[in-house]
Order: structure tokens, then C-alpha cells, then sequence
């Protein structure tokens, strides 16, 4: 047998070897080719008498990665045309038929009377596990790097090639719905106490186990395919299906407040599934599958947060000219908060670090924050001691700059005031070599102004860290004017060597992602102030589809520090430039009332020293008139949030601020949590259609304020018929 | 030309509409919903049964005037599957000739069972019909009947489920009852099913269970607490917190009522209402089968109307289905001389009181399901009787029957003394 992606050889036991290696690929994903060929060999295997089972496993150093997502797209392609061809049913039924095909193969597989084992070697994951899932008997390896998962949930998809029927027949339902929900890359042994593989063995030994599990005997047969299988946890229609199904019902609106439709796909596939007989549980599994790859929320998921993270990540803004930096030693001036996790990032790295602050103590700080991260990781058994005390040993503390003279870059993150960064700056340069790349982690001051401090303009840039810089995966690299090709490399290369996503934002007051959280906190503000009640806007910004409410981000943020921005702005652009009744409201607050946010235990929440926080009753002196809850425009409320960021980021990309709509939409959900269903700032406003979010923009323009006015380049792409990423089309082209 | 000849038939339909008349109503006694419960040995049959053959002997009945027999069950499995009433027409010897039906919309069933019945007559399809409900939540449990609303994501999640408890408990959040005002509410309800016990009002309607021998099982509601207090309630913890919290079901409930920062979670099981076993039944018939069966009619059904309303609060149908049945009778409140508003948790009544500004004098004088019980299916039929009882006592013509349900749904009646 002859095939692309696989070879197969025959021992003399009679059983075949499946090695899934496909040419010029790092890594094996499922194409319509592997999938033939997959067929291809069930067939060969079950006709050929001499062969008496057969074993798969990987050529390369993971099993597989799963499905091809960036097949998707030209499948969602060839749908609207066949549609159009064909009309709706027709192109449907196609599309079915195909979506379903995979799961088809792994049936055949399963089925074909053959004992099928798997050497599991790496990551398997999605599909690939799935096929795995349809084998007769998993082993799979005991190195560091074995996962095995099902994490299509994260995409917006969820896993259609039996996953949920074979998952919810392994392990109790309320296990099952948990580890799709979840989509969590499992470990061997995990995997084991899960029922999710039978063995676990050592690598060179995989193959070996899965053939002898053959050869003593092993059936073709699957245990739901047994007549005497019963379900895990019964049957839905029980004592015990009641115990799971109502709450499985309610977890799911909790964790998605219903805005998506793969993780309730799932629900229903492995509730209609579990009533149903194992190959009709598939074809309504395969129904769903197909109406959820068709949905909107999955196109959009998979674009931002598969593909486009993915071109980020590997550099698609990197000046290609410039050669690999690889960094071995950072310097960090200020061993505060900030600079405590940047030293952390690093350092866990593999990057030395000299962790500069004023005198000893204050740097001997930062590390001790060092430690204390670190330590919570060992505790959580995601990190050995011998981690730990690495780690440790790469972070050097000192209040002396000659220490950075090694350093390949400098992160600046001192406190927010110009003299203090310029005194530090100046310092540093003192003892730098030239040519030394050189970046300050400011929020708030523009790059271009804090360049002048170098000397060095072009070796001068911004690396934007959010907090907490050891959770949040988004970096925004700042160009000021003159910041030439090596920084701009240096620090991409920077951000990739730490494992965190960039973006590429030029110089401008508040960047991106603090331009979008500070008019999504405005909104919060104006509606508390116009009477609508706080726990509903707190509650209605979550549904809407953010992490956090308005309310309680400001409160993390610092209330003072939100004030001291907006007097900020009113200073140098003018009053005109700030909401006075937000200003009003944050003095109040902050200066009549000392509320400071979750700092000092008081902002918009109390902040018990044991228990939850809730709202603060005094809220309602700011509350002149109540609106009531009953007649309050619940979706309005929503859109108003959602809205007001998006229509910033247009704003941004008009002003050149930002240039690639992929890294508005991966900046703003990695960034910010924006609505991750929507694909982004920018797919939100594409997704629903330029012309129409204008319009939306207009009609809450009226009765909400300026604020929502659309920026021109939305009126332009709206009487044009583009989009976003049909607009810039050309431009991710030129720099992927 | 077309039009008004039919509006004019319409018109002459109107005219016509038979009266539905009740002329009698009884019930068991209310049994502890527990195997220790006086009730508990005895069949859903069996509590049918009683109070067919009660209807039926205490008027001398003859049962060959009887066109049908409408029972409200809410879990209609096993014992009580299959068709409960017209097993129980052939047990209560109403002959061969007498059909059943049984019916569900959960909690209003019983009251619903009687509009059906009533509904008959008032078609002219029927003559006399037998109205009425049973459930013994104690042999079968409650909630055994399954059904896709809780369990299939289809419905569950677009109707934002939650156990009824802690859709109570959203009320009281929502519209601001305090854990004091529900335990206060409970607590007025034990002394006023109390004193009506211990003032014999109920004597009209209670028929005794008893065993094969004639042996009397129970001839008393056997839930109640008359020496219940805000101190000894105020002992009990809250039912619903584990399930609010760790269900889910409390997200769900900020998600429909997103003003609401933390449902809080007040009702136990001292103002909650009663597990209980019981049945009722309510006989209905035209002004000729009355002359037929040479009795005066008690009072009639004036009118009666169901709801759909918000399914998450879930329990406050009440309020909008008293709106549309005092419409559809051309009443307002103050022509309503007693309201019995099904204590299905305190909260329920509390905000039916605070909706229509109803001061406690007219509403559940002699107490309800938190002292007494609630017998799902059979609730509405008791509440019809306990009405009519008490209208008759106080010489007083109109009383206004509803009861909040699963799912989002209300049902009203309104009876008049004739
Ligand atoms: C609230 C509810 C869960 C309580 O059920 P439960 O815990 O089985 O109730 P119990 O009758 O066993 O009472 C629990 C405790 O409260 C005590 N208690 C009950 N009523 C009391 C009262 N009035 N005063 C003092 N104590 C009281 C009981 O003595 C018992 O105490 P114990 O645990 O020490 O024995 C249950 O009654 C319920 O679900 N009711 C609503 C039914 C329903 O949903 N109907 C449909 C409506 S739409």
C-alpha cells in the first residue's frame, strides 16, 4: 500500500504498523488526503485475512495536532457557492455529508472487525485523539510533552468526530460535559485515571505495548458495542440523570451566559446522543457538528484565536531583514510590581536578569515577588523544585547599573513620572554599550518623548506588559517616531523568547488596549450616573461578554490612577476632551470618600477581609433618578459596552495607531477579554456588518451622546461594502 | 352582510353560554409527605378514591348523570400513571359509564382540572362533570415524572430553568422581602390554619381516609405547627443556598434578573410549602343537572383564565393571570370579597400582596400550604373548597382562586356565591 501521509509495514505477527508522518509538515493534521487515507487502510486492513490487527502511531515528535483549521475557511467558502448553486437544503445536505465524514472513518475503524491499538507519542489532540478515541486500545507514552484532549471549545468549535458520544460513554456525564467544556490538555496519568487511555508506557515501548496487546488477544470491539453496556451514569431519564442534567444546564449559562453555541452544542449532542443508539448518537453528533462549523462565532474564534495568534506569534510584524536576536541577559530598572513580573517572565525564560531598583532592599523586593510566584507554582505542581531554584538563581538584585553593562536589552518600569524615567534612563545609559536596545513598560507617557532621555532614538521602544504580567498573554510593542527595524526586532523576538503574544501599536496616548477599557469603564460610569442599577450593569457587561464588569475592572485598575489619567487628558488636550460628570464622579469617589478601588478595600465594591466583595450601598447618592430594572433595554445595555470599544479600535486603525486588524482582535480578547465569541474588536464590527454598526452607532449616537459617533473610515468602508479584513487585505499579505 | 349575521350569531351564542354551577366540594385531610406520613400506606388510588366516593354518597349521586371526571396529577407515574381517573371512576363505583381524564400543569392542576370540568358544561357538551386532583408526593415523589424542561438544553436553557425554590428566592430578592417578612408571613399562616382548624371551618370538607376496616387513618392535616415562631423559624436554615450556588442556578438567575447583585437565599422549610399527600374534588354541573339532581348549586365559576408569564421568576403568574381574569369577568379587585393565593413559598404571596397593594385581611384568611401542605395536583381543588367554605361562613359572594406553576404559568378562577 502505497500512501502520502502514512507508511505501513506488516510484521510477521501479522500486524500492520500505521505511521502517520506527512512530507513537509512539522506537525500531522487531519486533511480531506488524510482522511481518505485513513479509509484507505481500515479497508486494507479488514480485507487483508493475513493481517490481524494494526497499530498507529506518529512519525514525528507529537502524535498530531488535530484538524487542519485553516482548511476551514475554504470549507466555509465552498458552502456559500454551493448555496447559491445549489439552494439552502442541497448545500446543506452536502455540507453534512461532508462534516460528517470523518467521523464516518473512525466508525468504519471501530467497527471493522479488526483490533485497532494506538501508540500515543506527544500531543494528540482534537481529531486526533478522536481517532484515538474510535481505537480499540490506547498506550500512550510517559514523556513530558504526552497530552492528550479535546480542546475544539477553545476555537468555537467542539469535537464532532465521536468525540462527545465516546467521552460521555467512557466516564460519568457530568465528568464528560466537564472535560469537553474545559477542552484541557491532559497528562498520561491523568489520562489513566480518566479511562481515557489504558496504559502508559515508556516511549520506546509504546509501539511494542499496543502490539502485544494485539497479539494476546485483543478485541475488535468497542465496549459500547458490547451488548452488555450499560451507561456510565445511566440513563438520562433517571434518579442520577437528574442529578447532572438541570445543573449541567445552568453551569453552562454560568460560565457562557449562552453566547456560545459550540459549548451548548455539546450539551445537547451528549444529551439527545446518550438516549439514542451509538450510530444515530453519531449522526446527531455530526448535525451539530455541522450547523456549529457554519456558525459565526466559530469562523471568527478560529480566525483570531487560532490563525492570526498563530501569524503573531511567529513574528508576522517582524522586519524580516533584520537577524535573530537571541537575548541572554535583560536588565530591569524598578523592582516593583511590574518589574518583579517582568524579571519573572523572564527569567522563567531562561534569560538572566539584573533586577535593578534604588537601594538593595527595595531590588531584594522584587525577587522576593519572584519567589513567591514561583513557590505558588510548585505548590500547584506545575513547576519542580529544581525549577524554582533555577529560576531564582537567574534573577540578580542590585541597586548597582554597572551590573546592566552585559544586557542585550533594558526594560524600564519605574514609577509613571517623566523625571524618574528620565533620571533612570540617563543612568543606564551611562553604562550601556551603544547600540544597546532600550525599553520603557509605560502605560501612559508617549514613547517618542521618553526617547529623547536615550540619546539613542532608534534603539528606543515600548514594551506595554499588562497586569499581572505572569497571567496576561498580551504585549504591546510601542514604536516611537524614530524607533528604527533592530528595536522593533529585538523586542518581537523579546516577546516571543516569553512566550506572550505582541502587538504593534505606534505612539499615542493611551495605545490601543487602555484606549478601549477606558471607554468601556466611561460607560460603566455614565450609566451608574443615569440611574440604571450597579449590579445590572456589572452583570449585563459580563452577559455582553466581558470578563469583568466596568465597575470592578476600575476598581483593580485604581480609582485614583483612572482620575489622575482623565486630569491628565483635560490638561493637555482640554476640557473638552473628558467627561466632566465621569471626572465629577471619580473625585467624589476618590477624594470626598477616599475609595481608591480594591487597594484600599473601597471603590465601587466593599472588599471584606473574608468573603466576596459587593457593590457599595453608597452608590446610591450617585443615583438621582433609578431607572427601573424591568424597562431597562437589556441587549441596548449590552451593545452600548461592546460598541464603545469597538468603535475606539476603528478609531485606532484610522489614526494608524493600529495597522493590522489581526492584532486588534487578538489584542482585544487576549488583552482586554473582549467578547471572545466575536473574534475581536474588529471582527465584531465586521461580523455584523460595517454598514450596520454605523447605523448601530448612529441610533446610540442620538440618545447616548458623541461618543458613540462612527469615525470616517467606518462611513467610507460602509458606503464601499468592505470589511476590515477584506480593506487590509493586501497589508497582512505584505507583512505575514 | 356576512359579518353581522355572524357576530349576531355570536351574539346569540353569547346569550347562551351555560353557567357552570359547583355543587358540592370535598378533601382529605392533609398527610405528612414522608413514610412516617399518616397517608403514606395509602394508594394515589386510594386518595382518589375517597373523595370520588365522598362526592358521590354524600349527595345520594346518581352517578348516571356524570359525563366525565377531570383529575389533576403533576407526576403521573407508576402508581399514578397511566389514566388515575378513570381507574379511580371504577373504584368509586360511578359505573362503567363514567369516563376520566387526568391532567397536568404542575401546580395549578387541581384548580385547572375544575375549569376544565367547568369548561364542559359552559361548552353545553357535558352535563355534570366531577373536578379535582391527587397526588401522594410521598409514594411517588415529586418531580418523578422526568420531562425535557430541567434536563433537555432545548428548553432548559432558553427558559433559564431553575428549581422552583430558588426561583423564590429571586423573588424575594428582586422585590425586596427580608428572611423576617417571609418567616412573618409563615408564621401568620400556622396561626391561621390554627384557629380555622380549631373554629371547625374546614368541616364542610373534610372527608376522613380511612383503611379497608373503616378505620379512621386521618381526619386532620397533619403538616401543620400551630405553635410555630419567628424563633424557631429563624432556627432553620435555608433550603436552596447548596443548590443556588453550587447548581448553577443562582447565575441563571442574575442572568434573567441582571438588577439582582446576589439572589439571597431566605425559604426553608417552615416557609416553603408542605410536602404533602391529598386529594380534592369539586362537583360541576348545569342549572338542569341540578334540578336533575334536585339540588341547590352552592356558588359557580364566573370565569377563569390561564397565563404564560416569565419563566425564570417562574412563580409570579399569579399576578398577571388575576390581571386577565378580573378583565375578562369585568371585575376589579375590590368586587373580590377573598383571595387564596397557593403558599407555594412565601414569597409568591408576599409580592401578589405587594402588587396589587392587598391588604392581609382578604388573603388566605385560614392559612394555606406552608401550615397545611401542598398536594401538587389536588392544591387547586382544596383552595377552590377552602374558598367557597369560607364565603358561605362569612355570608360573603366572591372569591378569587389562582396559583403560581412550573415553567412561567398562572391560572385564576373566580367563584360567586349563587
Ligand atoms: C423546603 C423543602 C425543601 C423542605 O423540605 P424538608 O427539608 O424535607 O422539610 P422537613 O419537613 O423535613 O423539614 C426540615 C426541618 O425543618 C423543620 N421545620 C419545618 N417546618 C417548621 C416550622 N414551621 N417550625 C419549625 N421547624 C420546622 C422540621 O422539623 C425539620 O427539622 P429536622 O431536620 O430537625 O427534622 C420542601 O418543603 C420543599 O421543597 N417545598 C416546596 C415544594 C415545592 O416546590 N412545591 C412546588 C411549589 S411550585
Amino acid at each position: 500500500m502505497n500512501f502520502v501521509n502514512f507508511h505501513v509495514e506488516t510484521d510477521s505477527d501479522g500486524i500492520a504498523l500505521l505511521t502517520w508522518d506527512m512530507p513537509g509538515r512539522s506537525m500531522n493534521v487531519i486533511t480531506p488526503e488524510v482522511i481518505g487515507e485513513i479509509e484507505a487502510v481500515v479497508d486494507h486492513v479488514a480485507a487483508e485475512a493475513s493481517i490481524k490487527g494494526c497499530v498507529i502511531t506518529s512519525g514525528k515528535d507529537n502524535f498530531s495536532g488535530g484538524a487542519d483549521l485553516s482548511m476551514l475557511q475554504s470549507v466555509a467558502a465552498e458552502y456559500q457557492k454551493a448555496r447559491q448553486e445549489k439552494g439552502e437544503e442541497e448545500a446543506t445536505k452536502l455540507f453534512f455529508e461532508r462534516a460528517r465524514r470523518l467521523s464516518q472513518v473512525y466508525r468504519m475503524l471501530e467497527t471493522c472487525g479488526k483490533p485497532f491499538a494506538i501508540a500515543i507519542n506527544g500531543t494528540c489532540v482534537g481529531g486526533a485523539f478522536e481517532l484515538a478515541l474510535a481505537c480499540h486500545y490506547r498506550v500512550i507514552s510517559d514523556d513530558d510533552k504526552a497530552r492528550v484532549g479535546l480542546p475544539e471549545i477553545k476555537v468555537g468549535l467542539f469535537p464532532g468526530a465521536g468525540g462527545t458520544q465516546r467521552i460521555a460513554r467512557l466516564m460519568q456525564t457530568g465528568d464528560a460535559l466537564q472535560m469537553l467544556f474545559k477542552g484541557e490538555q491532559i497528562r498520561p496519568k491523568a489520562a489513566k485515571a480518566m479511562n481515557l487511555v489504558h496504559e502508559i508506557a515508556p516511549a520506546g515501548e509504546i509501539v511494542a505495548k499496543a502490539k502485544t496487546w494485539i497479539t494476546a488477544g485483543g478485541k475488535g470491539v468497542a465496549p459500547w458495542d458490547e451488548k452488555s453496556f450499560k451507561l456510565p451514569s445511566g440513563k438520562v431519564f433517571s434518579a442520577q440523570g437528574m442529578m447532572v442534567w438541570p445543573a449541567a444546564n445552568a453551569i453552562y449559562r454560568r460560565e457562557t451566559h449562552d453566547n456560545y453555541p459550540a459549548a451548548k452544542a455539546i450539551l445537547h449532542s451528549v444529551y439527545e446522543g446518550l438516549q439514542l443508539p451509538f450510530d444515530l448518537a453519531l449522526r446527531v453528533e455530526s448535525r451539530w457538528f455541522a450547523k456549529i462549523l457554519r456558525s459565526p462565532e466559530a469562523a471568527a474564534m478560529i480566525r483570531t484565536l487560532f490563525l492570526s495568534m498563530g501569524e503573531l506569534n511567529k513574528g508576522a510584524r517582524r522586519p524580516a531583514h533584520v537577524p535573530a536576536t537571541a537575548i541572554k541577559q535583560v536588565g530591569i530598572l524598578g523592582a516593583g510590581f511590574m518589574g518583579a513580573g517582568i524579571a519573572y517572565v523572564t527569567a522563567s525564560a531562561g534569560m538572566d536578569v539584573v533586577l535593578i531598583d534604588q537601594d538593595q532592599a527595595a531590588a531584594d523586593k522584587g525577587k522576593e515577588i519572584c519567589n513567591k510566584l514561583i513557590s505558588g507554582q510548585v505548590l500547584k505542581g506545575r513547576a519542580t523544585g529544581a525549577d524554582k531554584e533555577a529560576l531564582l538563581a537567574r534573577i540578580k538584585p542590585t541597586a548597582d547599573y554597572t551590573g546592566l553593562a552585559g544586557a542585550g536589552l533594558v526594560i524600564e518600569a519605574v514609577f509613571e513620572d517623566r523625571a524618574v524615567k528620565a533620571a533612570v534612563t540617563q543612568k543606564a545609559r551611562e553604562v550601556l554599550q551603544p547600540g544597546t536596545i532600550f525599553a520603557s513598560n509605560t502605560s501612559t507617557l508617549p514613547i517618542t518623548s521618553l526617547a529623547q532621555t536615550y540619546g539613542e532614538p532608534e534603539n528606543f521602544i515600548g514594551i506595554h506588559f499588562f497586569s499581572p504580567v505572569e497571567k496576561m498573554l498580551l504585549v504591546e510593542v510601542i514604536l516611537g517616531e524614530k524607533t528604527g527595524d533592530r528595536a522593533l526586532a529585538t523586542a518581537l523576538d523579546y516577546v516571543r523568547a516569553i512566550k506572550k503574544t505582541p502587538i504593534v501599536v505606534h505612539d499615542s496616548r493611551g495605545f490601543y488596549a487602555n484606549r478601549c477599557v477606558g471607554n468601556y469603564i466611561r460607560e460603566g460610569h455614565i450609566m451608574l450616573l443615569a440611574g440604571v442599577p450597579p449590579a445590572m450593569i456589572e452583570n449585563v457587561a459580563k452577559m455582553a461578554g466581558m470578563p469583568v464588569g466596568p465597575l470592578a475592572l476600575n476598581d483593580e485598575v485604581a480609582l485614583d490612577l483612572a482620575l489622575k489619567i482623565i486630569e491628565a487628558a483635560k490638561r493637555d488636550l482640554g476640557p473638552a476632551a473628558i467627561d466632566p460628570t465621569q471626572e465629577n464622579l471619580l473625585k467624589t469617589m476618590v477624594v470626598e470618600h477616599g475609595r481608591y478601588g480594591r487597594k484600599n478595600s473601597k471603590g465601587f465594591y466593599d472588599y471584606p477581609a473574608q468573603g466576596t466583595k459587593t457593590l457599595w450601598p453608597g452608590l446610591d447618592a450617585f443615583q438621582s433618578t433609578k431607572l427601573d430594572p424591568d424597562k431597562i433595554d437589556i441587549a441596548e445595555l449590552k451593545q452600548r459596552f461592546l460598541v464603545t470599544q469597538a468603535v475606539e479600535a476603528a478609531r485606532v486603525i484610522e489614526e494608524g495607531v493600529v495597522t493590522d486588524p489581526r492584532e486588534a482582535d487578538v489584542g482585544s480578547i487576549i488583552g482586554f477579554g473582549f467578547a471572545p465569541f466575536s473574534g475581536g474588536t474588529l471582527s465584531y464590527i465586521d461580523g455584523m456588518g460595517v454598514a450596520n454598526f454605523v447605523a448601530l452607532c448612529e441610533q446610540l449616537r442620538q440618545k447616548f451622546g458623541d461618543r458613540f459617533a462612527p469615525p470616517k473610515i467606518l462611513i467610507d468602508m460602509a458606503k464601499a461594502d468592505e470589511t476590515f479584513y477584506g480593506r487590509f487585505a493586501e497589508r497582512m499579505k505584505r507583512v505575514a | 352582510m356576512l359579518h353581522s349575521l355572524r357576530s349576531n350569531m355570536n351574539q346569540d351564542r353569547e346569550d347562551k353560554v351555560p353557567e357552570a354551577f359547583i355543587y358540592d366540594h370535598v378533601r382529605t385531610p392533609r398527610g405528612r409527605g414522608k413514610p412516617d406520613g399518616a397517608l403514606h400506606e395509602v394508594s394515589t388510588l386510594g386518595l382518589a378514591t375517597t373523595v370520588l366516593r365522598a362526592i358521590k354518597e354524600r349527595g345520594d349521586l346518581d352517578t348516571h348523570l356524570v359525563d366525565d371526571i377531570v383529575l389533576g396529577c403533576v407526576d403521573p407515574v407508576g402508581e399514578a400513571g397511566g389514566d388515575i381517573a378513570r381507574a379511580a371512576a371504577l373504584t368509586a363505583d360511578y359505573g362503567n359509564h363514567v369516563p376520566g381524564v387526568q391532567i397536568n400543569r404542575f401546580c395549578a392542576s387541581g384548580l385547572d382540572a375544575i375549569n376544565f370540568a367547568a369548561a364542559q358544561i359552559m361548552a353545553g357538551q357535558h352535563s355534570l362533570t366531577v373536578g379535582g386532583g391527587v397526588e401522594s408526593m410521598s409514594r411517588v415523589g415529586i418531580g418523578a415524572s422526568g420531562g425535557a424542561w430541567p434536563v433537555d438544553p432545548a428548553i432548559a436553557i432558553k427558559s433559564y430553568f431553575m428549581p422552583q425554590g430558588v426561583s423564590a428566592d429571586l423573588i424575594a430578592t428582586k422585590y425586596g422581602f427580608s428572611r423576617d417578612d417571609v418567616d412573618q408571613y409563615a408564621v401568620s399562616s400556622q396561626q391561621r390554619a390554627a384557629k380555622a382548624w380549631s373554629e371547625d371551618r374546614f368541616k364542610n370538607s373534610i372527608v376522613p381516609v380511612r383503611d379497608i376496616n373503616g378505620i379512621t387513618l386521618l381526619d386532620r392535616d397533619e403538616h401543620m405547627r400551630p405553635s410555630t415562631d419567628m424563633q424557631s423559624l429563624a432556627a432553620l436554615k435555608p433550603s436552596f443556598t447548596m443548590m443556588g450556588e453550587q447548581g448553577g442556578f443562582d447565575a441563571v438567575a442574575v442572568d434573567a434578573h441582571p438588577e439582582v447583585e446576589k439572589v439571597l437565599h431566605i425559604h426553608h422549610a417552615g416557609n416553603s410549602s408542605g410536602i404533602v399527600d391529598g386529594a380534592a374534588a369539586v362537583l360541576i354541573g348545569s342549572a338542569e343537572a341540578g334540578r336533575a339532581m334536585a339540588r341547590k348549586p352552592r356558588g359557580k365559576i364566573r370565569a377563569f383564565a390561564n397565563i404564560g408569564s416569565e419563566p425564570a421568576m417562574m412563580l409570579t403568574g399569579p399576578v398577571d393571570v388575576t390581571k386577565k381574569v378580573l378583565a375578562r369577568a369585568g371585575m376589579t379587585l375590590d368586587d373580590i370579597d377573598l383571595f387564596e393565593v397557593n403558599e407555594a413559598f412565601a414569597s409568591v404571596v408576599l409580592r401578589f400582596a405587594q402588587a396589587f397593594d392587598l391588604d392581609m385581611t382578604r388573603l388566605n384568611v385560614n392559612g394555606g400550604a406552608i401550615a397545611m401542605g401542598h398536594p401538587l395536583g389536588a392544591t387547586g381543588a382544596m383552595l377552590l373548597g377552602t374558598a367557597l367554605d369560607e364565603l358561605e361562613r362569612l355570608g360573603k359572594a366572591t372569591a378569587l382562586i389562582t396559583l403560581c406553576i412550573g415553567a412561567g404559568m398562572g391560572t385564576a378562577t373566580i367563584i360567586e356565591r349563587v
